[in-house]
């Protein structure tokens, strides 16, 4: 006796969140069954193996078809075949566009092309998430940089409203988005100890601050900019960067500018004798930086950058997160004291973003 | 011109890409009704139209207006080819045409493709302007309402119960004519779906006439069918039960007196009634007793007379009216005379309900049943079927005679199916026969000193339970007794009935499903040897069938059956008796005696230690079941209920001698004799297999309970969630060891495993009751059997169930123990059962709670509930979800019951009857056989919801899935699957909305409120 056909059809359908996450995982029918054996199930409910294969194939089937809809959530919720209630179709979606933070990692910054998916073998290799829970995720990824790729607003608003993402997975999307639009460097070594919310929380000061967005939402250019897009950094604004040089390459103003931060944080800084000692390093880092942004290829090493520049560093002469915070405060206000530099806005625009960035990557 | 069809092409949306390079569509509607087309304007390069149209206007027969179809195409508009077509939608307008149901038709629908199933969806509004024309000789019957519901709906009164209609239409099947050679399998699915469209609307339109005819407004219980007999054509046929109903449009019926539904149905109908006390039902001198009986014809000869049914068919007085004669007590005479003057008019006084206003059913008598093997021909003049009608009238007739046997004027609770296999056909119909109260089905002229006499005399709740039949007389042996309720009448030892418990009908502890399985090979033959051997077996199986239910029955320490439906299947090579009905006990019959096992002749020890050995399992199993299901009826001593009545001539064929049914009729004698224990011999191997499987039968896991009526006896504190569904089963049959005894073992699995998955997928709703378990057994080919399930899912009040859940842990510990050492079946249960902490979460707190015995405070109660939800399931809720966009899709709930729990129904809005042909050539693409069914299945529930939003409800109630036909053929990589289902679109509304502040169940509410959270169906 074998089973031809079998099937269950709900008028409400049914999701089991277990086995949707076994779905999700990517494992197969066999292996779904074999791990919910292994979370004792049969021991709760006192179902055979057979059964439990049974109900396995018939929720796999149903993510199955599922599936073409959440490619593009809005419809899940117009569709008429499946009559599901809305907080389980939320929480399809949620479910479905979650990512696994290793994955993220391997992935983000890096282009959404064809080559990178051949990649993905590696990935799972590496990660021991499945090949198939990477390629979905990949998928994602893509599929939410396409549609949002050309879109006027801001980015994580056009995410939710396309693919009603909760908050926070909105804004881990833009940050994905914003990753692999501006195809910023993670994966070097140095870069290994960072997570994704350290990165997510960056693209996140950059998107507001150093996009043409930021500038749209700036009461001083109204409606000036056409393209008003969240995915692209400013490029006038990098442009302009380059005045900041003049901080490190003009003597008297680097003297200056080292003086006054030091008679501020006397006594308030543990390793007082370090920054002292290491100043004009670290402005200099911060400053060419800054500088050197006019270049694709030097934006997309800005976190190495930073790490190695500024992070690594303070880093080895032990800073406290508490000093380094006081530092950058204090380094970044005095600039205004300068009476020589021009370029206070200019300044504030990229410190006041970068000041955040650093202290969310100054960790071990 | 007596109408005008408006309809009007708004927008579509999500329509599948029909032009690749652009990957977009131009798409362009047609709407065709009758003869009449238009078309909208081509809405270039989108896959979301925004068509606007203007109204297109068709000027339109009434007669046309229900037999027609409305019918959209969605196409893509092609310049330099053929414009190619996306889909359609089939609209059914007769909702329009009845004043009190819908009056507009507006909402999406979905777009379907036979070959490629729901392709996007469609946005139209359609309205009907009736103009009244009086002076016509009438062929329309615009106006009179139908309903699937099998009793007189909610928020109507039933002023009369006319009683049986019926109709058949015949064609020849599109799919075999010659054309369909050379049109696309698209083309010939669709000409069949609008084919079948068309016929049942003529059907409903004849079957309106007659009512007319009859004087009445509405057909209740309507239930129509196709036959799909290959080469021979395509029939149509439905009955129904022709009413004169009144719209109860007293604010008080809305309010909601009451939050479960069984109450609900007892206030609902009579309310204007003079006498408040309708309860009691019955007249004063009763009868008694149950009766099986049935006879399969053996006519398989092709039937050439062409006999109207009209004629020859005058009743041949028989047993009847002779019966009522000799019964003691003048009154009982008159009741009789009265009942039957009003019945004997019609031809066949057979009535579609399962459930009755108060007071309607006076006595029942048992189930009555008649099979005919036939035969098809090739349908030769469709315009006139008299043969199938002849068939027909020869079932129905057959029928009637045997309810006179039982001393019964009417049959009640009545049904036909057929099972076709080749150019085989069965034609089955069954009933209960049973004695009625005559007030309901004449107007009003009745009434008087009868009425008020039968009031004083009857007790409540065993009435119907008394024999109708002379006790001197009976029509076969059974063991009467009087009545354990009211000690005045006499009652049978089992009754068995296709009806659903009357409400007021007294019932100890909770009821369960049972099922009959059985299965016999059939050696393949053609034509005439085919038939006559189906003949031959049909009365072993009947006898079998009968067997095992009564069996099961007495396992179940239960004394009545409801709602019982057996269903013979057959095949090319095997005949398939599915029968599943509800076990009661009621309250009113004696206390069944268990089974006892008598071995064959006496012989060695062993043996005998075997037969023992069984025999306590037997007796083990019928206490465990007592417990479980709560059984503990008042003991009554013997004094008060007298002595046994003396046996009238036992084991006289009476039914046989006294019946008119001709030669070719045999009767069997179904019943047991009137030993008080049952007994089983052993004689040989297949006994023993038998008796193995009667223990087979495992109980649902605690928390569950099943039954196939509208609801479980013994539960009424019902809560909002429902879930419907459908399953499907096809086993492949080795066919190396196709015994009978394999076959047994393979059908019985599949039912077991079956019903085992549907409690496991559905743990969430513990506690829960899966009601109308409908199954369906069909041979699609040689060595497959289908099994197809319909039920809900309800979920209850677990604080009043308490008590049962907490005699189940005891129950299921207590196996546990004594089953341990034992050899016996349940390998598997066995190792769960034993783990301390097993069952399903809930449980385990019925347990603490049980302990606790008292009330819960109300507000532990509602922790006590969300805890409740098991697995993973459950616990979303208590997560907070992010917030989604508004859903446009408003939630639509289906349900084969006739009402949905804590809900008032406010408003019919017509009978949705829908056919569905689906067809893939990619069957692997798609799935394989479960993908593709899955799928369109899903779709076909939503076309059905989509069609109830559009008439603007928000349930199907009555809901029946009357056809599952699958073929498949995976060397083509090619499936084709049939579709019908049939309910009555309805608006509900929810209780707790009606009425703000209850006061009077907090509890309920509560619960409500919780499950609330949920939107489900």
């Amino acid at each position: 006796m074998t089973s031809e056909l079998d099937i269950f059809v709900g008028n409400t359908t049914l999701i089991d969140e277990e086995v949707y996450r076994l779905w999700l995982d990517g494992y197969s029918v066999s292996d779904a069954v074999a791990l919910r054996v292994r979370a004792g199930i049969l021991e709760q409910t006192g179902a055979t193996a057979a059964v439990l294969q049974s109900d396995t194939m018939d929720h796999y089937r149903t993510f199955h078809m599922l599936e073409r809809l959440l490619h593009a959530p809005p419809k899940l919720l117009h569709q008429l075949v499946f009559q599901i209630p809305p907080s389980r179709q939320a929480l399809l979606i949620e479910r479905y566009y979650a990512f696994d933070e290793a994955f993220v990692r391997e992935v983000l910054g890096k282009k959404l092309s064809k080559g990178t998916k051949k990649d993905l073998d590696d990935i799972s290799a590496k990660t021991g998430i499945t090949l198939k829970s990477c390629r979905r995720q990949f998928d994602n990824f893509k599929r939410v940089f396409k549609v949002v790729e050309e879109m006027r607003g801001s980015l994580a608003d056009n995410i939710q409203q396309h693919f009603l993402f909760s908050d926070r997975l909105a804004r881990d999307y833009a940050a994905i988005v914003f990753f692999a639009n501006n195809r910023f460097e993670t994966a070097k070594k140095k870069l290994q100890y960072l997570s994704f919310g350290d990165f997510a929380f960056c693209a996140e000061l950059m998107i507001q601050n150093w996009t043409l967005g930021a500038v749209g939402e700036a009461p001083s250019k109204p409606d000036s900019q056409v393209d008003d897009m969240d995915m692209d950094l400013d490029k006038e604004f990098l442009q302009d960067l380059k005045e900041l040089k003049v901080l490190v390459a003009d003597k008297d103003l680097l003297d200056l500018h080292k003086s006054l931060v030091c008679t501020a944080l006397r006594g308030k800084l543990g390793v007082f004798s370090e920054m002292e000692a290491n100043f004009k390093n670290l402005s200099r880092g911060l400053v060419n930086v800054a500088a050197k942004l006019t270049h694709n290829k030097d934006v997309r090493d800005l976190f190495v950058d930073l790490v190695e520049k500024f992070v690594e560093p303070c880093r080895s002469d032990h800073w406290p997160l508490g000093d380094v915070r006081l530092f950058l405060n204090q380094y970044s206000v005095t600039v205004h004291s300068l009476d020589g530099f021009r370029h206070q806005a200019l300044w504030d625009r990229y410190m006041d973003t970068l000041r955040g960035c650093l202290l969310r990557l100054y960790h071990d | 011109m007596p109408g005008k069809l408006k309809v009007k092409i708004v927008a579509g949306r999500h329509l599948p890409v029909m032009d690749r390079a652009s990957d977009l569509t131009d798409a362009f509607v047609e709407v065709k009704f009758g003869n009449t087309t238009f078309k909208t304007d081509v809405y270039l390069k989108s896959l979301n139209p925004q068509w606007n149209s203007e109204w297109f206007k068709f000027e339109v027969d009434d007669e046309d207006l229900q037999d027609e179809p409305l019918q959209i195409t969605v196409l893509d508009h092609d310049t330099y080819s053929a414009n190619d077509a996306i889909g359609k939608v089939y609209i059914d307008i007769d909702p329009l045409l009845y004043s009190e149901a819908a009056t507009v038709i507006s909402g999406w629908f979905p777009i379907y493709d036979t070959i490629h199933g729901i392709r996007g969806e469609i946005n139209v509004v359609v309205k009907v302007d009736l103009f009244n024309d009086l002076n016509r000789f009438r062929q329309s019957s615009c106006g009179v309402k139908f309903f699937c519901t099998t009793s007189i709906p909610k928020c109507y009164r039933a002023v009369i119960i006319h009683g049986f209609v019926e109709e058949l239409v015949v064609n020849e099947d599109p799919e075999y004519q010659w054309i369909d050679r050379i049109r696309t399998p698209r083309a010939s699915n669709e000409a069949r779906q609008r084919l079948i469209s068309l016929m049942s609307g003529e059907l409903q339109r004849k079957i309106g006439l007659k009512v007319l005819e009859m004087r009445g407004n509405a057909v209740v219980g309507y239930l129509q069918c196709f036959d799909l007999e290959g080469e021979s054509g395509l029939v149509v046929r439905a009955i129904g039960t022709a009413c004169t109903l009144d719209k109860l449009s007293s604010p008080a019926a809305f309010l909601p007196a009451c939050n479960s539904p069984s109450k609900e149905m007892k206030e609902l109908p009579f309310n204007e009634d003079p006498n408040p006390n309708t309860h009691s039902s019955g007249p004063s001198t009763p009868l008694k007793n149950q009766t099986y009986s049935f006879s399969p014809s053996k006519s398989y000869s092709r039937q050439s007379s062409s006999s109207d049914t009209d004629l020859s068919l005058t009743p041949k007085t028989g047993m009847g009216s002779g019966s009522a004669g000799k019964e003691g007590g003048p009154f009982k005479a008159l009741l009789r005379q009265q009942t039957q003057s009003a019945l004997e008019q019609r031809e066949f006084p057979f009535f579609t309900l399962t459930a009755f206003p108060p007071g309607f059913l006076v006595h029942v008598g048992g189930v009555v049943s008649a099979r005919s093997v036939k035969l098809l021909d090739r349908i030769h003049n469709p315009d006139e079927p008299e043969t199938r009608d002849a068939w027909w009238a020869e079932i129905r007739q057959e029928i009637k005679s045997h309810a006179k046997a039982l001393g019964c004027h009417a049959v009640v609770g009545y049904s036909e199916s057929t099972s076709i296999c080749e150019e085989v056909c069965i034609l089955s119909a069954s009933g209960t026969a049973a004695v009625l109260n005559p007030r309901f089905l004449q107007d009003g002229t009745v009434e008087g000193c009868l009425e008020q006499r039968i009031e004083e005399n009857l007790p409540a709740g065993c009435g119907f339970c008394h024999i109708p039949y002379d006790e001197l007389n009976m029509p076969f042996p059974a063991h009467l007794t009087y009545c354990y309720n009211c000690r005045k009448q006499k009652v049978p030892d089992v009754l068995f009935t296709t009806i659903d418990l009357p409400t007021d009908a007294t019932v100890v502890g909770k009821g369960c499903l049972i099922q009959a399985r059985l299965c016999r090979l059939k050696k393949k033959a053609q034509a005439e040897a085919n038939a006559t051997a189906i003949s031959n077996l049909l009365p072993f199986m009947e006898y079998e069938v009968h067997t095992q239910l009564m069996n099961k029955l007495k396992l179940k320490g239960m004394n009545a059956l409801f709602g019982l439906r057996i269903q013979i299947t057959v095949g090319e090579n095997m005949l398939m008796g599915l029968a599943s009905a509800t076990a009661v006990y009621l309250a009113a019959l004696p206390m069944p005696g268990g089974i006892q096992i008598a071995g064959k002749t006496p012989s060695d020890g062993s043996y005998e230690q075997h037969i023992s050995h069984m025999q306590k399992k037997i007796s083990d199993t019928i206490a465990k079941n007592k417990e479980l299901y709560e059984i503990n009826p008042p003991e009554i001593s013997e004094e008060i209920i007298g002595s046994p009545i003396p046996e009238p001539k036992q084991r006289s064929r009476l039914l046989r001698s006294q019946s008119e049914s001709s030669d070719e009729v045999t009767e069997l004698d179904l019943s047991h004799g009137k030993k008080d224990a049952f007994v089983l011999e052993i004689d040989d191997t297949d006994a023993m297999e038998d008796v193995h499987s009667l223990l087979t039968d495992v109980p649902p896991p605690s928390g569950f309970y099943s039954c196939n009526t509208e609801i479980m006896p013994g539960i009424n504190n019902w809560t909002s969630e429902i879930q419907m569904f459908t399953s499907v089963r096809v086993i492949r049959l080795s066919s190396l060891n196709l015994t009978n005894q394999a076959l047994n073992k393979n059908f019985n699995d599949l039912c077991e495993n079956l019903l085992k998955s549907l409690y496991f997928k559905l743990r969430s709703m513990i506690p829960c009751c899966l009601c109308h378990v409908n199954f369906t057994v069909s041979l699609p080919e040689d060595e497959l059997i289908q099994v197809t399930v319909t039920a809900v899912a309800i979920t209850f009040d677990k604080n009043q169930a308490l008590q049962t859940t907490k005699t189940h842990i005891e129950k299921s510990l207590q196996r546990a123990s004594t089953d341990n050492e034992e050899l016996l079946q349940f390998p598997l249960e066995l190792c769960s059962d034993s783990l301390p902490s097993h069952p399903f979460p809930p449980a385990k707190e019925h347990l603490e709670s049980a302990r606790s015995n008292s009330g819960i405070p109300a507000a532990q109660r509602a922790v006590t509930v969300e805890k409740a939800s098991p697995m993973g399931e459950g616990n979303f809720r208590n997560r907070s979800a992010p917030p989604c966009a508004n859903s446009t899709v408003g939630v639509v709930k289906m349900t084969p019951l006739s009402f949905i729990p804590g809900a008032k129904i406010t408003k019919y809005l017509g009978i949705i009857n829908m056919f569905f042909i689906r067809e893939t050539t990619s069957l692997r693409e798609e799935g394989g056989v479960s993908g593709f069914l899955h799928a369109f299945i899903a779709e076909v529930f939503a076309m059905v919801r989509a069609h109830v939003a559009a008439l603007g409800g928000n349930a199907v109630v009555s809901y029946i899935m009357k056809q599952c036909v699958f073929m498949e053929n995976p060397n083509k990589n090619q499936a084709q699957c049939l579709i019908n289902v049939s309910g009555d679109a309805v608006i509900f509304v929810r209780e707790s909305e009606l009425e703000v502040i209850s006061t009077q169940q907090p509890t309920a509410n509560c619960q409500q409120s919780c499950a609330g959270g949920e939107v489900t169906t």
